[in-house]
Parts: C-alpha cells; structure tokens; sequence
C-alpha cells in the first residue's frame, strides 16, 4: 500500500512547483499540470479505496482493521512513550474521505480551468489548491492527533489563502481575517485538548488512543476541574477545535463571509470537505467520545441540533446564493454532527455513526454541485444577488437540470442520495432523542424550502426579466464536472454504506425505517409545495409572508446577530478587559525591560569600544593579564579553600 | 615501531593523498591541463569528505597512544569537511581573479595543510602530538590570512595574527611544561590519573587552556580576532571563524573530557565566567559595526560564548549540542559569508549601508542573508534555532542554579545580538538607497555552495536524523 504516500506526496511537490515556479509558466500549463498529477492522485486512491475495501482491509474477524500504508517515522520524541510520529494509516473513514475529497477535488480544478480563465493569480490559485489538497488529505490519514493537529492547521492556512485570494478586495481580505482568526481561536481549545489528553494518556497515537479496554483511561481517574473529569474537558477542548472548523455554533459566522473567496473554492473547501473536517475528528475520536466523555456526546448532539435549525432559518431569508448555500451547509454539517452524537457503538445501535459519515459523503457531492452551478450562474450573471437573477432556465440548460438534481438531493428526495443519507440520519435521532429529532426534522422541511426558493428565483420567477448581455451556458470545462457531480449525487446513496464503515468497523444491516421515511419525504414535499407557491411565479407573496412574521424575519436575515454578539464580546469585552491590561504589561514591563537593555548595552558598548584598539602590544597585554587574573582569583580560592578558611 | 600504526590514521592518510595530488598537479600541469584546476581539486576534496563518511567507527589507539581515534572523532573531522568543501566552492570567485589565479594552489594547499592540524588536534592522545597539529593549524593560516599581501589590510592582519599566535602558543607550551613537570607525562590517559588541584596545575592548565581560548576567540583572549577578519580575504576570514574556531572548540572539548575531569571544579566556573564575557562583550561590540565583515567577526566572538555553553556542562548531551552547534554554525556562516564575499568580490562594497535596498536589486541575494542571519540569531525553525536550544538544554541538564542563571543571561543576549542580525536585514529589506548595489551575477560554485547552505539551515534542525546520530557518538565524563 505505499503508494498511498504518493497521494500525500504529489500535491506537496505540486504545490512547490506551482508556488516557485508557477511565475514563469504559461497560466493553461499552471492549470493543466495541477489537474494532471489531480487526476493521478484521485486514480492512487480508488484504486486504494478497492485494494482496502474488497481485498486486504477485512481481518479475521470481518471486521475492518487499522493498516498502515507507511510506517510511522518518528519526528520528534519527548518522552519514550510521548512521541510525534508521522505516517499513513488506513482505516475505513480515511480511505473513504480520500476518495471524497480527491473526487471534488478534480472536479474543482477541471472546473477552475474554465471558470478562473483569465484571473490575475491564476498559477497562484492553482498552487494554493494543491497546498489545500495536500493538506486535507494529510488530516485524513494522520496515525496520531499531533499529525492530525499540523495538517488541520495547514488546511486553515491554505484556506485563509483562497479566501483572500481576490486580495485587492478589502471585504475578501476583511473575510478571510475573520476566517482565521475565529478558526485559530477554536483550534487553540483543540491544542489545550490535545495537550490535556496527551499529558494524561502518554500518547498521541490514534490507535492507542481508539482501543476500547485502552489502559490509559485509569490514568484519568481523579483528575477533575471545576468536578468535570479531565477527560471530559480534553475532549470537550477538541470537539471546539472541531466546531469551529465544521462552523457550528456559535463558531459559524466565518463561513457565510468565507463565501468572498472564488466560487470553485468555496465549493472544494467551504462545502465538501474542510468543513467536515470537525465531524471527521470527532469521528475519528468516536471511541473516548461513546465511553470516556459520553457528556460530552449527548453536548455534541444539541450543538448539531440546534445549529441546523438556526441555518436553515438564516438560509431561508438570504438573498446573496451563495450564502444560502453557505447556511445550507452548516446546517447539513449539524445533521451530520447530531448523528454522531445519538450515536452507539456496535450493531444496529451504531447507525448514527454510519448514517453520519453516509451523509458526508453524498453531502459533497451534491453540495459541491450545487456550489459550482452557483459557479456557472455567477459566471454568466456577473452577480450573486437574486434578484439580478430570474428565468435563466433556457439560458442555462445544464447548469439547470444538475443543478435541480442537487436540490431535490439535499431535499430528501427518493430516489436521490441525500434521501438515504438524512433518512438514516433522522431514524437514528428518533431512537435516541425526540428533541433532537424534532430539530431535524424541522430543519428538513426548510431545508426543501429554502433550496427550492433557491432554485425558483434563479431559473423560474421572473422569466420575462431583461439582460444586458444574453447569459449563455460556460464552457465544457464547467459543464462536465457539473454533470458528473450531478451522476455521484444520483446515484451514491445506493452504496451499500454500512457494509463498508460503522463504528465498531463490523458490518451490519441498515434498513430503511418506512415510517421516518414516508413522513420526512411529505414534509420535504411540504417544504417544496410552499416553495412553489411563493417563488414559481413572481408575485407578492414573498412580501406579505415576512411582513407577516415581522420581527422575527428582521432577525433571521441578520443572521439573529450573531456577528454584532461576537463583536459586542471582541470589542467590548476582550479588548477591554483582557486586552488593555496585557497591552499596558507589554507596553510597560516588557517594553520597558527590552528598552532598559538596549540602553544599557548601547551605553556600555560606547563606554568600551576603546578595549578594541588596533595595537597588538595592548592585545598581548590584556591576554596575559587576562591568564594571570584566572590563575590569580582560582589558586588564591583554592589555597584558601585548603587551607580551610 | 610497527609501521601499520600509520594505516589507522585513514582520514589524514587520505588528506595528505589529496595533498600531494594536488600540489604534483599544480607543479607539473601544463598551463592548459591547470584550466580545470579548480574543479578537480574540489572534487578531489568531494571524494575525501565522502570517503570520511565510510571510515570504520572503531575506537582504536595507534602509536602507543599518541594517536586517538574513535565515532566521535571521525564525526567532528567529517562536519569540518563538509565546511572546507562549501569553504572551496566559495572561493572561486575570489580566486580567478587575476591577481590571485597563478597562486590559487596554494590556497588549496595551506588550507589542506591546517585542516590536517586540526584532524592531529582532535586525534591526538598526548599534549606533544596536539601541539604539533595546533602549530600545523595556526602557521600556514597566517600566509592564508595574508594571502592577499599586496593589500596593507590584508598583510596587517597576517601580521597580527603571526604575532599574536606565536604570543599564545608560548604561553600554551609554558602551560604545558609545567603540566609535565607536575604529572611527568604528556599522555591524556596517565596525565588523566595523575592529577590533582594545587595552585601548580591550576595555574598550568589556565596556561595551557588559554591558547586554544585564544583559538576560540574567548574573551580576553579575543582582541586580535577581529582585526584580523577584516583584513583577511573573506573566505580566509569564513574559514578562520568556522573551521578553525569549530576544530579547538572539538580539542578543546576532548581535552577537557579526557584529561581534566578532576579539576571540573575548576574549570566550569572559569569556563562560566569567560562565556558571559564572551557573549556580551562580543555583542557590545557587535552593534556599532558599521562594517559587515567586522559585526560577523563580533558576532561570532560572541556565538563561540554559546558553543562554550555546552562544553562546559561535561555531559555526552553537551558534547552532542557542541557538535550539533558546530555543524549548524557552519552553515550559517557560510550562507552570510558567502552573500558578502560575492558582493565584495564584485563590487568591494562591505558596509552596511551599502547593502541598503539590496533586496530590489538582487532577491536571492537578499533572501540567502536573512535566512541565515535568522539562523545566527536562532529564530525558529532554521537551524539555529534547534542548535541553540539544544545547547541550552544540555547546560540546564545538571540543575546546577548558576547554570540556569548563566543560560537566562544568554537568553538575553540572544535579544540583544537580534538586533544587529536584524538590522542586516532592515537594510536589505527596508532601508532605501538611490544607488543600490546592481544587480549582480555569481559564478555557479558559489550558487551550489549558497543552496547548500540554505537547505542546511533549513534541513538540519527539522530532520532529526542529524542530532540523533551526533547524539549516539557522543561520550560524556
């Protein structure tokens, strides 16, 4: 299995490549040779994903092991226990996520060669993806969470790098700040995490971590703050490194604004995969979560839970597409993030984990779809507002049936594969929680809503609506991987998922529930019926509906001022409180050590540069004085220390 | 005596072949023939630093204990290869000019010649065979440093340093004598178990220690340092302050190790004072040089305080941290050196204001400078970084308070020399100049040698491989 490294190592090279030397090239050659060594890399890990899957990864016991694809070389060691190892492990979520993201991936960059035609940066651009792909799927295959830790915080830094890529624009420069910082901010609660579980456990390796009978777990009895056992704050620390990458709440207001990056980046990172990136931890962690901090679980569940409703309220008064598909994709997130939290261990009880990792995988494809036909819109548009949009549906044949694919998928619809994925999501929360469950079932309906008034403004309403220039359908580089994307989101959800992941890694029988089924696919259609009545045809409706509401559709599409909040506790309270007294200890103390020093040595230095005098007799002088003064104070201290005084 | 005593001793075996190759073809080449003098003579010295790499590790004895040699001391001979290797590269430029290409052998030559010194210090096992390797190593570096004679800078410091090393090297023999006198041998390992602390031996081992601090460049042994790295040719001046200060920090160190153990009480807080001094007063003087190749010849006055700072903790980790600083402060100097002969060889330009703008003019240039002036300050994650910090561990390691004293002062010293590596840098990146230095070319020996350096800086601390085998080769007392 070492190929496996190539998949890792082929971005990197690429990234360097394209970094220093993408200046010279032409930007097709740029563009062509990223997608190349794209292509090779998605072509490793299929080819990985059915060596692991059909031949190799089943142990005896049918379930599927752990294998390491490339021995951990140890990096950097601290103890003989404690150590930071770098390597390639295999297990049935990473090789599924390879192929996930690899796939987007390719989809991205055949895209981008379309739809970034012409940009200034356009070597840049395709530089910073290959750093993001590298780094992705170096987080997924990580055999340690210290590994895991590097690469999370490389794909923040390729993804600060995209946002901004229009770095001429203050709003994207504005964004891609608030992107890093928030997320910085979360990931400093995953480090505290990482070093709590560490310090405790000896260990950062995810196996050792992962066992069930793991003997470290008796290394936490005792250790407590505040009452709360130290395991639970470790994970409780590292599960908010994971919500502010997957933008939960109350972490989710960089990703709406994330949305100032190009549209093709926004599709790869901002809805396929970085953002998955904390329920793949969490997933990954599943084990210590179910039986060391099961709290932390059930605190898990409802930050999903309520995070999707709250989304899909946000996403149904937006009026900028993209960040409609922006809340849309925090609240599929949530769902996903909610099904790990009902989740169990083995059997049947495990489906939530399963139905988890289902809905992220159906989830980026359709979602990435839906990104890139938003893509082509805004190509051929020039605005993300819809109300520059109407009755593009002859204009854009493709864009729209792949797009309406994409929407009845995340809808729920039969027999589109986000209907398998929400409907295992939804049986498992019914067993588990029927609060939870109420959320999601809510967050279903709007969800069918808010893509059909999507979907209705943009190629229906107003049909009669009047362009400056015709738009026409882009170019076949945008065209095919939209229409591949629209084939995966078709079609995934008839992979059989629980024979290939659970949480206990043993397959087992995932049928589906008819009651949960019929009821979320009517409340779908609810969702969509609604829909149709307000948006199919340009009307007032619309209007009445939210003066109807009043208030509460003024707060709705001010995000229920979640930005104000955070800012209120920035600017207010941190800056005030924390800020101001650490400034005036930098500015005084430090400052003033650090200017005391350069006073004192610049002073001296003056006082002394007659010592360096250019005559050697006085060089010869002050050696041999030197000599004799260490002979001098040593013998006389050494008489004295003999002779006892 | 059995003459295959001499067949152990393979690394200065292969030195003097690649000596004698050398000056036979310098000799009887034919002027055409010595067109591609240059090239082989470096990869003459290419194949000598590998074939170093494959010498057996066995400890072995030759010469009835004359002659010492083992892992460690292969490992110290291999890490100045590397640096008299890049050290050639380098000196291309300055030596195909006309008034130095009919004598270019000789630079080979001298520099072989001293190196081959400093291989007997390292390896020697009695005070008389490190005298003769201290003797070989310091005489023929004062035709190299005057090398450029019919320049009054250069010959002054040939001058100064001919004077001030045969000064020490008296000193150094008067040390040893009484050191004779006192244990009746001039082997380590008898003078090892006949020693004792009496004002006596105190006052011959601070004789004796002094002219390798005088080789270290330690204050107040140091004053002649810096005028000599300024009149120097700039290579001679890169190989006086890496090579030769790394080889008696080496010596030294052995020295320390094998024969002094008993008066450790001793010598640490001599060695304690003198590395405070060191790194301040270097660093003091360093920050009014306006004159690059003077703030490098303080600045690395000042980093032998640091190198010393893990001599003295006497353990195998300090012996690693010694070496590992050695092999990173090589790499550093190297880079920063390179940068100012490159410039200097073109332009004669060495002051820092002339270096103002230099970014806009020549990037690579530029960004060479700063990375390894990032180095010699140890800004994480260059190399010198890693090496300071090793080295402060291994001086923490005893626990002894006035060691974590003595690393909080270097600590803040580190602070203070930032500022002027730092103001390098400024001048490159910040300062403007309406006649920056133009946009330069460099010969290709000089661009293989600066990447080396670089990827050195970069390579050696974060890949571990590198500690962790100075690491198994190391010996404590």
């Amino acid at each position: 299995m070492s190929y496996t490294l190539l998949i890792i190592v082929l971005p990197a090279i690429m990234f360097l490549i394209l970094g220093l030397l993408g200046g010279k090239m032409k930007p097709i050659i740029a563009g062509t040779l990223g997608t190349l060594s794209l292509a090779v890399m998605t072509a490793l890990s299929y080819f990985t994903a059915y060596e692991y899957f059909f031949r190799i990864g089943k142990g005896a016991s049918g379930a599927y092991e752990t294998l390491m694809a490339v021995e951990p070389y140890q990096w950097l060691k601290f103890t003989d226990k404690l150590h930071i190892d770098l390597g390639i492990m295999l297990d049935p979520i990473s090789v599924m996520m390879l192929v996930v993201i690899t796939t987007v991936s390719l989809m991205v960059h055949i895209y981008s060669l379309g739809y970034m035609k012409g940009e200034k940066g356009f070597q840049r651009y395709y530089a910073f993806l290959s750093l993001f792909s590298f780094s992705m799927l170096g987080l997924v295959v990580a055999t340690n969470i210290f590994q895991m830790y590097i690469f999370w915080e490389l794909v923040g830094v390729s993804s600060y790098s995209l946002i901004s890529f229009y770095y001429t624009k203050p709003s994207a420069v504005a964004a891609s700040k608030k992107a890093f910082i928030v997320t910085r901010f979360a990931d400093l609660f995953f480090l505290v995490g990482i070093l709590i579980l560490s310090y405790y456990s000896g260990t950062f390796d995810f196996q050792t971590l992962t066992a069930l009978d793991a003997p470290y777990l008796s290394s936490f009895v005792g250790a407590s703050f505040l009452g709360i056992s130290a395991l639970t704050w470790a994970m409780l620390f590292i599960f908010m490194g994971g919500a502010g990458k997957s933008a939960m709440m109350p972490f989710h207001i960089w990703l709406p604004d994330a949305m100032e990056g190009p549209t093709p980046a926004s599709a790869l990172i901002h809805a396929a995969t970085m953002v998955v990136a904390g329920v793949f931890l969490v997933a990954r962690l599943f084990p210590i979560y179910l039986f060391g901090a099961p709290e932390v679980l059930t605190i898990i569940g409802y930050v999903g839970g309520i995070t999707s409703v709250y989304a899909a309220i946000v996403a149904c008064t937006q009026t900028d597409i993209k960040r409609v598909l922006a809340f849309s994709t925090i609240s599929q997130i949530a769902y996903m993030i909610t099904a790990l939290g009902v989740s169990g261990y083995s059997g049947h009880d495990g489906l939530g984990y399963m139905a988890s990792m289902f809905h992220l995988f159906t989830h980026a494809f359709f979602k990435a779809l839906l990104f890139l036909g938003a893509g082509a819109i805004i190509h051929a548009v020039h605005s993300n507002e819809m109300d520059d949009m109407g009755g593009l549906k002859k204009f854009l044949p493709i864009t729209h049936i792949t797009f309406l694919i994409a929407c009845l998928a995340i809808a729920g619809i039969p027999p589109f594969s986000g209907f398998f994925s929400k409907d295992e999501i939804l049986a498992a929360a019914l067993h588990h929680d029927k609060f939870l469950f109420a959320c999601l079932f809510l967050g279903a309906g709007l969800t069918a809503f808010y893509m059909f008034r999507l979907y209705y403004r943009i190629f229906w309403n107003d049909t009669n609506k009047h362009y400056h220039h015709a738009p026409h359908e882009a170019g076949a580089t945008m065209t095919i991987p939209l229409i591949i994307l629209a084939v995966f989101s078709v079609f995934s959800g008839f992979v059989p998922f629980a024979d290939f992941i659970s949480a206990d890694r043993m397959p087992f029988e995932a049928h589906i529930d008819m009651s949960v089924a019929i009821s979320s696919v009517l409340v779908a259609l609810l969702g969509i019926g609604i829909a149709t009545a307000m948006y199919f045809k340009k009307t007032d409706m619309p209007d009445r509906v939210s003066n109807g509401v009043g208030n509460f559709y003024k707060w709705a599409y001010h995000k229920f001022y979640f930005d104000e909040l955070w800012l209120f506790v920035t600017r207010k309270i941190i800056f005030n409180c924390i800020s101001k007294p650490i400034a005036w200890f930098d500015h005084t103390i430090v400052d003033g050590f650090m200017n005391a020093l350069a006073f004192v040595t610049n002073s001296t230095s003056d006082k002394i540069k007659g010592l360096q005098s250019g005559r050697i007799q006085q060089y010869a002088g002050v050696y041999l004085s030197g000599a004799l003064v260490i002979v001098a104070v040593f013998a006389f201290c050494l008489v004295c220390y003999i002779c006892g005084y | 005596m059995n003459l295959s005593n001499y067949l152990l001793m393979k690394p200065e075996l292969s030195l003097i072949a690649v000596f004698l190759l050398l000056i036979f073809y310098d000799l009887f080449a034919s002027d055409n023939a010595k067109k591609y003098y240059f090239p082989i003579a470096c990869l003459l010295f290419l194949v000598h630093t590998v074939y170093c790499f494959f010498i057996s590790k066995d400890v072995l004895t030759a010469f009835g204990g004359m002659y010492v040699t083992g892992a460690a001391q292969i490992t110290m001979k291999s890490v100045l290869n590397i640096g008299v290797f890049l050290i050639f590269l380098q000196a291309n430029e300055w030596l195909k000019k006309p008034e130095s290409i009919f004598k270019r052998g000789e630079f080979f030559m001298l520099t072989i010649l001293t190196l081959l010194g400093m291989y007997l210090m390292i390896s020697s096992g009695s005070f008389m065979i490190f005298y003769i390797g201290l003797e070989m190593a310091s005489l023929p570096v004062a035709a190299l440093v005057a090398f450029d004679k019919y320049k009054n800078n250069s010959a002054e410091a040939g001058a100064k340093y001919i004077f001030n090393a045969i000064f020490s090297s008296a000193i150094m023999v008067f040390g040893i004598s009484f050191l004779y006198g006192a244990c009746g041998t001039l082997y380590f390992d008898d003078m090892f178990q006949s020693i004792y602390s009496s004002p006596l031996i105190i006052m011959a081992m601070v004789f004796f220690l002094s002219g390798l601090f005088f080789k270290i460049s330690l204050v107040p042994f140091h004053l002649w340092a810096p005028d000599v790295y300024q009149g120097a040719p700039t290579n001679v001046t890169l190989y006086l302050s890496t090579i030769s200060k790394g080889a008696a920090v080496f010596a030294l160190m052995i020295i320390l190790y094998k024969v002094f153990p008993a008066l450790a009480g001793i010598w640490q807080p001599i060695i304690w004072i003198l590395i405070l001094l060191t790194i301040t007063i270097g660093n003091l003087f360093a920050l009014r040089q306006k004159n690059l190749k003077r703030l490098l010849a303080f600045s690395s006055i000042s980093q032998a305080g640091y190198i010393m700072l893990s001599v003295f903790s006497g353990s195998s980790a300090g012996m690693s941290a010694t070496i590992f600083y050695v092999f990173v402060y090589v790499f550093s100097n190297l880079a920063a050196f390179g940068v100012i002969s490159a410039i200097e060889n073109k332009t004669g330009k060495v002051n820092m204001d002339d270096y103002n703008g230099l970014y806009l003019t020549n990037p690579k240039l530029a960004l060479v400078m700063m990375v390894s002036m990032f180095s010699l300050g140890g800004i994480p994650f260059t190399a010198g970084f890693f090496s300071k910090l090793f080295v402060f561990m291994a001086a923490m390691e005893s626990g002894n308070p006035w060691n974590t004293v003595l690393v909080f002062l270097a600590l803040v010293n580190t602070v203070v020399s930032l500022y002027y590596y730092l103001l390098v840098v400024k001048a490159m990146f910040i300062n403007k100049n309406d006649s920056p230095i133009e946009t330069l070319n460099t010969d290709s020996y000089l661009k293989i040698s600066l990447v080396a350096s670089v990827v050195g800086i970069f390579c050696i601390g974060v890949i571990n491989c590198f500690y962790e085998y100075i690491n198994t080769v190391s010996f404590g007392f």
